[in-house]
């Protein structure tokens, strides 16, 4: 259940996290704005290079510097205590203090995430021992208790299982049990199931709803899939080219896509509503022409013209502004109110 | 309709798992365990499952590129599991591999002219004196410039490498190819474009083509057949839209409904299974997803259920088909 009357957990405005490469500045975010209620599930979703995971990285600051530096914008993130917190001008103390406890964060490859030479209890124990002040004892069998939560069956002995003992959705659900230990305020989930079997994606999304029921987190849901947007997302937030093209309730973005780009998307995935037959009778999908841009050579102007095809001369000339076109629902195309269908 | 291009009868292959003191394999795994099926001319077959359900491995052994234990494989008539290499260099020629990962499929070190041109001279279609014209025809149907040709991999995107692979495949004039997850590496935007570019070609030229996918939604808009395996075996095949409409195998059902949908008004109303993939070492008894089955008895244990046809065209292995 999404609070409404509750202040934003999480508030980004006009964030700017750039990257100092040696083939020159990549602006890979480049004013973006969001916030997250608690018990709200916000998906950004974009393709290769739009940004979506640097947005997400930015939050927890893991920015890798110095080649990556946030540059401007703020973080504004409501902690346990209610006080408001920057956390672009937070000290690295209060970074420590906040992940793993208030804000935590699960990635595609669980295995990766997971420290191969001790047992998964063992890593999930750490983290509590750590930010609830609980002795060795009482934290492991809090660690055991999460795995029971996320559905490990036996999880006194799974436990003591090593990560490659285990299969991908189980790594997935230790991780998962890991990231809610301390019941954070904010989950941020990166492709969480891009690596997972669809039965098993099902299993882990339907977890995510259910521990979101519980706990009434808010939860930032990183991700390409569409589909998986469609079930999970309260808002969504599009991106393209480090900029936000489209964003509002899903109900109202995914029901009448205003951004050429996000309709095109969404045309362009198999099993869309937005297919259509050809001459021959066979179903097509509407493909975007072009390739996603590079972003370290965006062109000015609006990063979607020249894929774009209804396109004019003025989009290219300057970049369009991210308009409000209805309470919360906001696109960022020049042409928005002469292409509506 | 005339004889099928492609006709696979009981395919097996097993691979040796572990070894003893001595060096021998301590357990088979049936990758691929009884496989039946066919496609017809000009037919685009979808062959999904999840990891593990040998779908890869049908693919590899119709092409001879992993043994096969037993069966046959005839194609255009021939048995050719029991063709000699010399033999089977003719027909290597007919049946093309496009891969999924674009950026490990192609050399690096060879432009796209030599990686084009190396089918070309292995089969010796033609002289050499034709290669440029050929190839540059080929990177026509594939929607890129003959300026392509003098360039290397890494200058291109996946979709535009994706579509060299295309190419290459192409460049022998095959008759049957099997596309293993070609889209599946690709963004969103561009998967598209590739998917409606082997629907041109697979028209054009009048391939048959067996489209092995991970991504229900996928083959449902590519395919016009669906062979559905899990753990090695074939549980369900039926025509794309019946098999869509009507899906009657317990997993399938739960593999449709698995699947995120855009629409909507679709969410939520899902058959979540319970539990993993069970270890391929060590299969269950009778029907291989009775552990996750949520119609399972106890007579799924026991017996294996065979492949029968439901109705027309429709098969499916589950013992209790006709009851759920």
């Amino acid at each position: 259940m999404i609070r409404i009357e509750a202040p934003p957990v999480l508030e980004v405005r006009d964030l700017q996290t750039w990257f100092d490469t040696e083939r020159g500045l990549v602006r890979s975010v480049d004013g973006v704005s969001f916030s997250a209620r608690p018990g709200e599930t916000v998906a950004i979703v974009g393709e290769s290079g739009s940004g979506k995971s640097v947005t997400s990285l930015s939050v927890m600051r893991l920015i890798a510097a110095p080649a990556g530096k946030i540059m401007g914008g703020s973080i504004l993130f409501r902690g346990r205590d209610g006080g408001l917190r920057d956390l672009v001008t937070a000290d690295a103390a209060t970074m420590r203090t906040l992940r793993g406890n208030e804000i935590s964060m699960i990635f595609q490859e669980p295995m990766t995430s997971l420290n191969p030479v001790y047992p998964v209890g063992d890593q999930i124990a750490e983290a509590i021992a750590l930010h609830r002040n609980l002795g060795r004892k009482q934290a492991w069998a809090e660690a055991v208790r999460m795995l029971e939560l996320v559905g490990i069956p036996a999880s006194a002995t799974r436990a003591k299982d090593y990560p490659h003992q285990m299969s991908g959705g189980m790594r997935q659900r230790v991780m998962i049990a890991m990231a809610l230990a301390c019941r954070p305020l904010l989950l941020i989930a990166d492709e969480p199931t891009t690596a997972l079997d669809v039965t098993i994606q099902a299993q882990i999304l339907e977890l995510m709803r259910q521990a979101q029921r519980e706990m009434g987190m808010a939860i930032l849901f990183i991700t390409h899939n569409l589909g998986v947007v469609a079930e999970m997302a309260d808002r969504v937030v599009v991106m393209y080219g480090g900029r936000v093209v489209e964003s509002g309730p899903i109900d109202q973005v995914f029901r009448t896509p205003l951004h050429p780009y996000t309709r095109g998307l969404m045309a362009s995935v198999p099993g869309s509503p937005f297919r259509f037959r050809d001459a021959r009778g066979r179903l097509r999908l509407q493909a975007i022409p072009g390739n996603v841009p590079d972003p370290r050579h965006l062109p000015p102007g609006c990063a979607f013209a020249s894929r774009c095809a209804d396109a004019t001369d003025a989009c290219t000339a300057a970049m369009p502004v991210l308009e409000a076109v209805a309470a919360d629902h906001q696109v960022r195309c020049l042409r928005w109110k002469e292409l509506l269908p | 309709m005339n004889a099928p291009l492609l006709d696979v009868r009981d395919l097996t292959t097993t691979f040796p798992v572990g070894s003893n003191l001595l060096g021998r394999p301590k357990a088979k795994v049936h990758a691929v365990d009884q496989v039946s099926f066919s496609v017809a001319r000009g037919e685009m077959v979808g062959l999904v499952g999840e990891s593990g359900s040998g779908k890869t491995t049908v693919g590899r052994s119709i092409l001879r590129l992993t043994q096969p234990t037993s069966g046959a494989v005839s194609f255009d008539g021939t048995d050719i599991l029991s063709l000699k290499p010399s033999a089977f260099q003719a027909y290597r020629r007919r049946m093309q591999l496009i891969f999924q990962d674009p950026f490990a499929s192609l050399d690096p070190r060879k432009n796209i002219e030599g990686i084009i041109a190396e089918p070309l001279s292995i089969h010796r279609l033609l002289p050499r004196a034709q290669w440029r014209d050929r190839i540059a025809e080929l990177l026509g149907m594939v929607g890129l410039t003959p300026e392509a040709m003098k360039r290397y991999p890494h200058e291109f995107s996946g979709g535009q490498r994706q579509r060299i692979g295309i190419a290459r495949a192409l460049a022998v004039k095959p008759d049957f190819i099997v596309a293993d997850e070609p889209v599946s590496a690709l963004d969103v935007s561009i998967q598209a474009q590739v998917l409606n570019l082997l629907q041109d070609l697979q028209a054009d030229l009048g391939l048959t083509m067996l489209f092995i996918s991970h991504d229900l939604a996928v083959v449902e808009h590519a395919c016009d057949r669906i062979v559905v395996m899990y753990m090695g075996r074939i549980m369900e095949t039926a025509n794309t839209a019946d098999l869509y409409a009507n899906p009657r195998h317990p997993y399938t059902r739960a593999l449709l409904s698995a699947v995120p949908s855009l629409d909507l008004d679709r969410r939520r109303e899902k058959i979540i299974l319970k539990g993993d993939i069970p270890s391929p070492i060590n299969p269950p008894s009778g029907c291989v997803f009775r552990t996750r089955c949520p119609h399972a008895t106890e007579i799924c244990a026991r017996e294996r259920p065979v492949l029968a046809e439901a109705s027309p065209g429709h098969a499916v292995a589950c013992l209790r088909a006709g009851e759920i």
